[in-house]
Order: structure tokens, then C-alpha cells, then sequence
């Protein structure tokens, strides 16, 4: 067994919520609660989860985007946690991130080329200007696009087009582990195919690494090898893609693939139905966050929060009538 | 007779550029009690189409540059205003994929819901609570009584889309048109507005227009689909046969292009993609729109826009092509 490229280890982030005169701490969002996960070299670990869940925390945390409240984060055999700010900027070359919103993470007034060559500058990764423009357009090629759309600006492309900027500046620094946040969720679904597609062919020819964060259960299915499941800041089970599809266990999770709607007229579905919506992530239920909407919860749950444990190998569950 | 029947409908915007042909000829009719599937891509114009039924588009910049909306026979297209203003709410309701823009955050849930019950229906203040909490009991909100007094920042997204279900239903409209309405709800909470907006249906035996991108959600809800390309509709049939026998090219890229659970977890296939990126629609040309983006394209294709044509019974489609999946 080798050694995980990314390790995190309880990861907790707390947001303070300020009020009053005095801008005092009055209380605060419990967004990310001791999360701990494992990503191998070249696989991808997806994370689904509702709105609030603390995926994309999660996600930030993990490249220090986000200072963690507590926890440890190791990558390669170094604690990310404990590096000061100028060995954080050289691990940023390892390690990158895709967003939700091509408009949003791209500067309108700097061109394509402007865009995608400042980490080659700020990484001093090129030496002479032919090789910062040709490794430039080696990268546009790389996801799609042309030498044509070096001096083009943002707004001249579409959002496919936009994403595929998002990815050639991630692929500029060579990274190991890309994060994806929500990175074809804004996507129109022939578009997100050909995204997806990209994604999954320079995984295989680079040998990338990813935490792919949506909200989209079938895309999480489709590109990931494992896949965890988060619900009010905390992981509730966690298993290969096929063994989470095909044999779900925590009560969440076929609550929330039950209610997936299936391109087939003819499916004939059998739908967990949940009560109600997610309670707030500032005063989070008692024991087992989810025990609140729970359709097999008993006394038990509300008292005691339930630890992940092994129901199969891989197959990791927290709950306790499961298992 | 259909309840609605769009013929040939065209809602075209005036841009620097030139004029928007956001819609440009759409064919569709809804019958009474049936929910209808409207199926596309960003413009591809299924919004503009339900904006021009309600007649909320703003002109300028838009006009309607030919066609019809036959609403049981009346063209809504050229009724006076306050005609339509009668028409809107108590005939046909419309929700939208963001319920604030439905609600005002000024006003409380059951003063919004009874406003169109006091405009419409003659109620008075203390009735038309009453009927607004009744409203809000049947799409599921825990304690109305209370409920009915909260601003709409104290209910949550799917708690907000339910009002905005009870506000559109509250005069029993025979037309609901529902545009993109669970797009910005969590998976779990679209589930249960899904099974919600089946369950109204049934109750006050209305039939939905229900417009959105989600290739599941129209699987799973409608009997009927159309699917629109570029302002254009491409293809129309039941929802058994155009997720069986989808005929028009790009209907088969939509179908092909989704990842899959129920199927994928057996077997990794790599997704179908349909190449390039929707045209644009300042003044365009003849020939069929989806023929650049088409693996099975020829020289005719650019040649004339090709209409709908019927395949089967009541299946039809636009593309000069004739080939079977």
C-alpha cells in the first residue's frame, strides 16, 4: 500500500458569526466538523453533498484557501497546516483549484494569454518569452482551444469556452491534485460532456489527481473512483463509486439518490422521502446531524454522534443501525 | 381543441447588434389536464416562450414578429391588456426558477398570497388569510397559521418555492406554467417539489407547461415533450417515445451526453458529446441551426430550415434526415 498523495485528518472550520456594537463573536457556522479523508495518487475522490454541507469548505481548506479552525491536512508527506505563507506559494504549484463560475474566476480585463501565462511568471517557470508563449499555447491546445485565443478577452467566450480557460490556467504549474469546485454545475449538459470528457483525458494522460466537489450525484458517479458524502459538515459515509451507487448504507445517502431524478420514463423508482430541509449549520442537530430527518433514527441518535466505521473493504458508514 | 396552441410563434429583441430571434416559429400546444415538457439548452428560447404566453416580455426591446397564442381559441397576442391582466393568474400562473423574483420581501407570505385573491375573487382581508393559510396547508407548510405572517427571508428556498406554488394555484388556474422550477433547489427538496407539483395537478386537475434543461426531471414528470434548439422547436412526441426513439440528431446527443446512475454504475461508458457551441440568433440564415454541431450534416441541411414533420403518430420532427436509433 502507498502512501495517500493527501491526507486529511479531522478537519474542522468554524465561521464566526459577528454582531452588535462591538463586533463581538455571538456565535458561529459549524460549516466543516472533523472531517478525515485519504486521496490516492491519480484517483478521484468525489464529494457530494446539499447546499451547506461544507464540501466546498472542505475543498478550500485543503489548499489553505481557507484557514481550518483545527485539523491537519498532509500532502506528498508535509503538513500543509504548518507551512508558513512563502512555502504555502510553492505548494500552490502542486496543488490547484477549478471553480463553479467561469465569469466570476477570470479577469475581465486581462487576456486569455495574460490570464493562464501570470503563474508562469509568478512561478518563474518560463525563461525566455518564446517558451512563455509557446507553453501558452500548448496549453490552450491541450484543453481545446487555439493560438487564436491568446489575445482574446473572457467575455468573447462561451462558458464551456470559459471553463476550458479555468482548466489550461490550472494545468499551467503542472500541478498533482486539482480541486474541482462545483466545476461543470453552471454548464449546459452537452457542454458539461465535453468538460467532463477533458477533465477525464488529461487525468489520463498526466496522471492528475482529484477532489471533484458537486452537487450533481450522476457527474460525481461518472468521474470518480470513491466518493464521500457529507451532510452538515460532517462525512456519513464513504465508498467506491460503485459500491455507493449500487449498495448506498447511511440512510442519507439513499434518501439522497432516491430522490435523483432517472432519464427513463419507464424507471420505476422507489423514492426515500425526507421530511422537511436541512437544519442550520449554526446550532447543527445533536448527535447525528442527520437524526432530525432521519426515517430509522431512535433516541440513541440525538445523543450520541456516530463514527465512521468499516462496513465493507472501502466501505465506511457512520451510523449506528448500519452496518 | 387544445387549451393552448402556439402556431408559428416568433418573440424577436432588438440589439446593437441587430434584431434576436430568441424564438422563431415555435409550434406547440398544450391539451387541458396534460403536463408538457419543454426541453433545451440556455437560449434555446423555452423561457421566451413562456414569458410571450404571459405577455411579460418588455417592448422595446422585444416584439412579437409573427404567429399566434391561441388560449381556448382567444390570440393572446393581440388581447387588450386588461383583458390579459384578467387571463394572467386566474387562467394561466407562471412560476419562476427563482422565487424571490415572484416575491416581494416587503410584504408577508399570506398578504402576497391573497392579493390575488382579493384582486381576482373579491375577498376581503380576513378571507383571503384564511384562504392563503388553507393555500399553504395543502403545499405542505408545517404550522400555515404562523407561517402565513412570515416574510419570505424567513423561509427557506424550498419553503419559498411551496408560496410561490400556493400564490400561483390560489385562483385554480386551468395553465401552470412552471419554468425551471426546482433548478436552484438541492436534489432532496426538488424530489419533494416534484411530488408536490404531481400532487396539485391532480388536485385542481390542471395542466403544466413545465420548462426546464433537466433531461430527468421532464422523464420523471411529463407525458408529453417538446425539445427546442436554438428558438426553434426540433422535436416533439410522448416521453416514452423520445426517450426510445429520439429521432432528431440533437436529441440524441441531449440523451446520450448525460452521465447516468442507474445504468453507470454497471458499466463506465464515456459520454456522448455534440461538438462546438450554440449558434448565435442576430438575424440568422436559412438552413437547419443544429447543422453545424451535426455529425450527420450534408449540403441540404444549410440549404432550408427543415419543419416539423410527423414520424409516427404524434411524433414529430424537424431534420431531413430519416433514420432510426
Amino acid at each position: 500500500m502507498t502512501m495517500p498523495l493527501l491526507t486529511v485528518n479531522q478537519l474542522v472550520k468554524h465561521f464566526p458569526i459577528r454582531g452588535g456594537l462591538l463586533g463581538r463573536v455571538l456565535d458561529k457556522v459549524h460549516a466543516v466538523d472533523g472531517v478525515s479523508f485519504e486521496v490516492n495518487t491519480g484517483e478521484t475522490l468525489g464529494i457530494v453533498g446539499e447546499s451547506g454541507c461544507g464540501k466546498s469548505t472542505t475543498g478550500r481548506c485543503v489548499l489553505r484557501l481557507i484557514e481550518p479552525t483545527s485539523g491537519e491536512i498532509w500532502f506528498a508527506g508535509r503538513n500543509v497546516t504548518a507551512m508558513a505563507p512563502d512555502e504555502l506559494r510553492t505548494m500552490a504549484r502542486d496543488m490547484q483549484i477549478i471553480f463553479q463560475d467561469p465569469y466570476a474566476s477570470l479577469n475581465p480585463r486581462m487576456t486569455v494569454a495574460a490570464i493562464i501565462g501570470e503563474a508562469l511568471t509568478i512561478h518563474k517557470l518560463t525563461k525566455t518569452l518564446r517558451e512563455y508563449t509557446d507553453r501558452i499555447v500548448d496549453l490552450l491546445e491541450t484543453v481545446g482551444l487555439s493560438a487564436d485565443h491568446l489575445r482574446r478577452y473572457p467575455h468573447e467566450f462561451s462558458g464551456g469556452q470559459r471553463q476550458r480557460v479555468g482548466i489550461a490556467r490550472a494545468l499551467a504549474v503542472n500541478p498533482k491534485l486539482i480541486v474541482c469546485d462545483e466545476a461543470v454545475s453552471a454548464l449546459d449538459v452537452s457542454i458539461q460532456a465535453q468538460v467532463i470528457n477533458l477533465l477525464e483525458d488529461l487525468q489520463a494522460q498526466r496522471g492528475l489527481t482529484y477532489i471533484f466537489i458537486a452537487h450533481d450525484l450522476s457527474v460525481v458517479e461518472h468521474i470518480s473512483n470513491r466518493v464521500a458524502v457529507m451532510y452538515l459538515g460532517r462525512i456519513v459515509e464513504i465508498a467506491s463509486s460503485r459500491d455507493l451507487y449500487t449498495r448506498p448504507q447511511h440512510p442519507y445517502t439513499e434518501a439522497l439518490l432516491s430522490a435523483v431524478p432517472i432519464p427513463d420514463p419507464g424507471f420505476k423508482r422507489r423514492r426515500v422521502p425526507l421530511q422537511g430541509d436541512v437544519p442550520s449549520p449554526i446550532h447543527p442537530p445533536s448527535g447525528c446531524h442527520f437524526h432530525t430527518r432521519c426515517p430509522i433514527a431512535k433516541p440513541q441518535c440525538s445523543r450520541e454522534s456516530p463514527a465512521l466505521k468499516p462496513v465493507a473493504e472501502g466501505h465506511w458508514v457512520a451510523c449506528h443501525f448500519r452496518g | 381543441m387544445p387549451l393552448l396552441d402556439i402556431q408559428g410563434l416568433k418573440t424577436h429583441f432588438k440589439t446593437d447588434d441587430g434584431w434576436l430571434h430568441a424564438v422563431d416559429g415555435v409550434d406547440l400546444s398544450v391539451d387541458a389536464g396534460e403536463t408538457l415538457g419543454v426541453v433545451g439548452e440556455s437560449g434555446c428560447g423555452k423561457s421566451v416562450t413562456a414569458m410571450s404566453v404571459m405577455r411579460l416580455i418588455a417592448m422595446p426591446p422585444g416584439r412579437f414578429a409573427g404567429g399566434q397564442i391561441l388560449w381556448q381559441g382567444r390570440d393572446l397576442i393581440t388581447l387588450p391588456d386588461e383583458e390579459m391582466r384578467r387571463i394572467r393568474m386566474k387562467e394561466i400562473a407562471i412560476v419562476f426558477q427563482e422565487p424571490m423574483t415572484s416575491l416581494n420581501p416587503v410584504y408577508t407570505i399570506g398578504q402576497q398570497i391573497g392579493e390575488a385573491l382579493r384582486l381576482h375573487q373579491g375577498l376581503n382581508r380576513r378571507e383571503a388569510t384564511e384562504r392563503a393559510i388553507e393555500m399553504l396547508k395543502r403545499v405542505h407548510i408545517p404550522t400555515p397559521e404562523r407561517r402565513v405572517h412570515d416574510y419570505p427571508h424567513q423561509f427557506s428556498g424550498g419553503m419559498r418555492q411551496r408560496a410561490v406554488l400556493a400564490m400561483a394555484l390560489s385562483c385554480s388556474p386551468r395553465l401552470l406554467i412552471a419554468d425551471e422550477p426546482t433548478t436552484a433547489l438541492d436534489v432532496t427538496i426538488q424530489a419533494q417539489i416534484l411530488d408536490l407539483l404531481a400532487e396539485l395537478k391532480a388536485e385542481f386537475g390542471m395542466a403544466v407547461m413545465l420548462i426546464t434543461h433537466a433531461m430527468g426531471v421532464v422523464a420523471e414528470v411529463a407525458q408529453r415533450v417538446v425539445v427546442m434548439y436554438a428558438g426553434k422547436v426540433v422535436e416533439e412526441a410522448t416521453v416514452h417515445e423520445l426517450f426510445e426513439h429520439p429521432r432528431h440528431p440533437y436529441t440524441q446527443g441531449l440523451i446520450h451526453s448525460i452521465p447516468r446512475i442507474d445504468t453507470a454504475a454497471t458499466r463506465k461508458v464515456r459520454l456522448e458529446t455534440i461538438a462546438g457551441s450554440v449558434p448565435k440568433l442576430i438575424e440568422p440564415g436559412e438552413g437547419c441551426r443544429f447543422a453545424p454541431r451535426c455529425k450527420f450534416a450534408s449540403a441540404p441541411c444549410s440549404a432550408a430550415t427543415p419543419g416539423l414533420r410527423s414520424v409516427a403518430p404524434g411524433h414529430k420532427v424537424a431534420c431531413i434526415l430519416d433514420f432510426k436509433l
